[in-house]
């Protein structure tokens, strides 16, 4: 316990005062000579002494204490009510590609429910020869396939259309999440129950009271979408659809639906609540887009951001972000730091996969002057991520859904961070 | 989808005779009973499939609305605070902020039938009848001033009823309209004159109080709270000791039924009911800082005490027990249910 306390984890303001007060004389770090010995050095701490936790401690663990701040967060003021509604994955202090499970961002339309394997039913219905139900061991036994998507909500960034909104790039872009799913093709499931020539459609739904049923062509429907149960090597958490989730790759977070119950085959689009009154996409004449399924080439820098400031003053600097595209995979990350006049591409932790978050980073030597900091993604089909204003262009700023801007970070001399935008 | 039930009932035949039974390679599953196929398959698709029989007029479709949907719909589908308007709207779909309703947007009657049938009323899904049904959705039209008071929907005349904005979708067109988006290699260099920074969201000032920082606080706080409590209040521990923790365990799996519109434990808040700390025992429309309905402010003056068996009472029939009051709830069905939701709710003080 008091190995524990002495390293209290710092709130974000401590550490922007120690930061400024540090930032001064370090540019050449390196270099510097430490007034004082480091008493962490000198001092025989009692983490060095002592002992530790036995492995009996703690049978599943969470991460530890000094990381707590690492945690999904709502807003308050989108919505009526904390069950039908969403959280953000704290993207600004994560690394790497794989979203954990336990800190991926949620999405429910009347909450998280409790469904045992036990009690899991799969109905395949309709344009079928047979319908089938299965359970979760039958689900079980069909070959299975790993793959790693994203999975990004279509109002990602919606509340940023009309303007610089919300200060955090887990506000402003941290509906998404990137797992490695294991599961079952969902083509094996209906070449089982056997598709009827006149089927066009398959129409999915959950078990959950908001059924969250989607229109799904079948065509998709017979090439990538999975029926998922796990994520990440572990069976889904409850609040990702345990235990079977649709994976639907590159497509909106709402078709992945969960609980998933039933799969019906159908001539026609159902039209439900969910693809007409939701995740429609009104423009500026008023008319609306609909079917606007695939999610658009899209990047944001995670650090520095507004919840992740610079602490360390003039110097190396990391600059470091996501990339996707529901379209294909990644092909290259321009990072901009004077608001877009000028691009230096950013380098790829690893080459672009389908369907996938890509890690970039621009290993960058910060003067300690201010930055209007970007980053404009590109993917394989050729797709360059819009500006806002090329957005608004096309779109207006009614739209909700699908906003892919290219996101300005306002990065001041004190290594603070503003969400802005910019002519 | 009914029209498939048919199908099945063919293919059903079909399938005693044929070898081998299954189309797939696999022998994995078994089929889907008819009766199985009629509980799940409920969808309703914009030609009307699905519709099972029935009507409902306006007149009825109020009188229904107001015990199930008004409590966060609005008496006239106007919307309770940040709960969704179902009216309303027209014609502002082209302004700064559209306003979305059944009439001013959604483009087909089969939705809303579909959608009330399944999902609603929130906390309570599946617990309305097709007439029922029916009725709510001819209040909404009416609501909307789609159709007029006299009207009554039925599955016969369903799709004669004109969505205003019926005509108001065009399908994805990212892929022209946006053409210019596929510009394979974009400027690197000396892109624009100017960048000035247009908005500032610190200005607007809407991103909530975090950090991880504050929430640590909390918790530390909480910690602490908690350890004093267990010293001073050993009285208050005593009674939930003396609970049943089973009937506790089953009692807060009742309480789901509930949480759409209450909260219980630390910290709760009033939602759209009050929250429910302490409520076994208490005076009724006592808790601080609720608005509560003028049928259960009478009885308060009357004297009323939650007692286990008023609180049973309630349960088991809301709008029975008390005439007028806004809990929109149908009630606990089975008495066991009752009793486990009231332990449940006394392992929270009373």
């Amino acid at each position: 316990m008091s190995a524990n306390s002495r390293a209290k984890a710092p709130s974000r303001r401590q550490f922007l005062s120690g930061a400024a007060a540090v930032g001064v004389g370090v540019a050449a770090a390196g270099t510097t000579r430490a007034a004082d010995p480091d008493p962490l050095i000198t001092n025989v701490q009692e983490w060095a002494q002592a002992t530790g936790e036995g492995v009996d401690a703690t049978p599943y663990g969470l991460p530890i204490q000094f990381e707590k701040d690492v945690v999904r967060r709502n807003v308050e003021w989108l919505t009526a009510d904390t069950i039908s509604s969403i959280n953000f994955t704290p993207i600004h202090a994560l690394d790497g590609t794989i979203t954990p499970q336990g800190c991926a961002f949620e999405r429910h339309h009347s909450g998280a429910i409790e469904l045992s394997k036990a009690d899991y039913r799969l109905m395949i219905n309709g344009l079928v020869d047979t319908p089938l139900v299965f359970t979760y061991e039958d689900l079980e036994r069909f070959p299975r396939e790993n793959r790693v998507y994203f999975c990004e909500c279509a109002a990602n960034t919606g509340m940023e259309w009309a303007g610089a909104q919300l200060n955090g790039a887990q506000f402003t872009h941290g509906m998404i999440h990137n797992m490695e799913y294991s599961g079952v093709p969902l083509r094996l499931l209906l070449e089982e129950a056997g598709v009827k020539r006149e089927g066009r459609w398959v129409y999915v739904e959950g078990a959950d009271a908001s059924s969250n049923g989607r229109s799904i062509p079948l065509e998709k429907a017979l090439d990538d979408v999975l029926v998922a149960f796990k994520a990440n090597g572990e069976a889904l958490r409850k609040e990702h659809g345990y235990p079977v989730r649709l994976v639907v790759p590159g497509w909106e977070g709402n078709m992945w639906v969960k609980w998933l119950r039933r799969v019906e085959v159908t001539g026609m689009a159902i039209e439900s609540r969910e693809e007409t009154s939701k995740y429609t996409d009104t423009l500026e004449d008023g008319m609306s887009r609909k079917w606007t399924w695939v999610m658009d080439a899209k990047s944001v820098v995670t650090a520095p951001s507004p919840q992740a400031p610079i602490a360390h003053g003039p110097g190396p600097l990391v600059i470091t972000g996501l990339a996707w595209s529901g379209r294909g995979s990644i092909t290259g990350v321009d990072v901009s730091v004077d608001g877009g006049k000028n691009w230096t591409p950013a380098r790829l932790a690893a080459p672009g996969t389908d369907k996938a978050l890509t890690r970039f980073y621009l290993d960058y030597n910060w003067d300690g002057s201010e930055m209007l900091l970007q980053a404009r993604a590109k993917d394989s089909t050729g797709y360059v991520q819009p500006s806002k204003a090329q957005l608004r262009e096309v779109r207006g700023e009614n739209s909700i859904y699908h906003n892919n801007c290219i996101q300005t970070w306002w990065i001041k001399e004190n290594g603070e961070a503003e969400n802005v935008e910019v002519s | 989808m009914s029209k498939y039930h048919k199908l099945f009932a063919a293919s059903a035949l079909g399938l005693c005779l044929a070898v081998p039974a299954f189309a797939g390679s696999f022998g994995l599953g078994r089929p889907a009973l008819p009766e199985e196929i009629t509980a799940w398959d409920l969808d309703v698709a914009p030609d009307g499939t699905g519709l099972p029989e029935g009507s409902g007029d306006v007149f009825t479709g109020e009188e229904v609305f107001a015990e199930h949907c008004a409590v966060c719909h609005g008496d006239f589908a106007e919307g309770v605070g940040n709960w969704p308007k179902l009216a309303g709207g027209e014609g502002t779909l082209a302004d700064k902020d559209p306003l979305k309703t059944v009439g001013s947007y959604w483009p087909y009657l089969s939705t809303v039938w579909d959608y009330v049938n399944r999902s609603m009323p929130f906390g309570n899904a599946q617990s309305l009848e097709p007439d029922e049904v029916y009725a709510i959705v001819a209040y909404i039209l009416y609501s909307n001033d789609i159709v007029d008071d006299e009207f009554t929907l039925t599955h016969e005349n369903f799709l004669e009823v004109d969505m205003p904005n019926a005509d108001g979708f065009i399908v994805d067109d990212r892929e022209t309209a946006e053409a210019h988006f596929w510009m394979d290699e974009p400027c690197m260099e000396d892109c624009k004159e100017n960048v000035k920074i247009a908005m500032r969201a610190a200005v607007l000032d809407v991103t909530p109080e975090e950090t991880g920082a504050v929430g640590v606080q909390a918790s530390e706080q909480e910690a602490q709270a908690k350890s004093e409590g267990a010293s001073e209040g050993s009285a208050e521990v005593e009674d939930t000791a003396a609970l049943d923790p089973e009937m506790i365990e089953s009692g807060e799996k009742v309480f789901k039924k509930c949480k759409s519109c209450h909260q219980v434990g630390e910290g709760a808040k009033h939602r759209t009911g009050p929250a429910l700390n302490g409520i076994a025992g208490a005076t009724a429309g006592a808790i601080e800082g609720f608005k509560y309905s003028k049928a259960m402010k009478a009885a308060a003056e009357e004297g009323l005490v939650w007692t286990d068996e008023e609180l049973a009472a309630f349960l088991a029939k809301p709008k029975a027990y008390m005439k007028g009051t806004r809990m929109s709830f149908a009630g606990l069905g089975k008495q066991d249910e009752i009793d486990a939701v009231i332990v449940y709710l006394k392992s929270f003080g009373s």
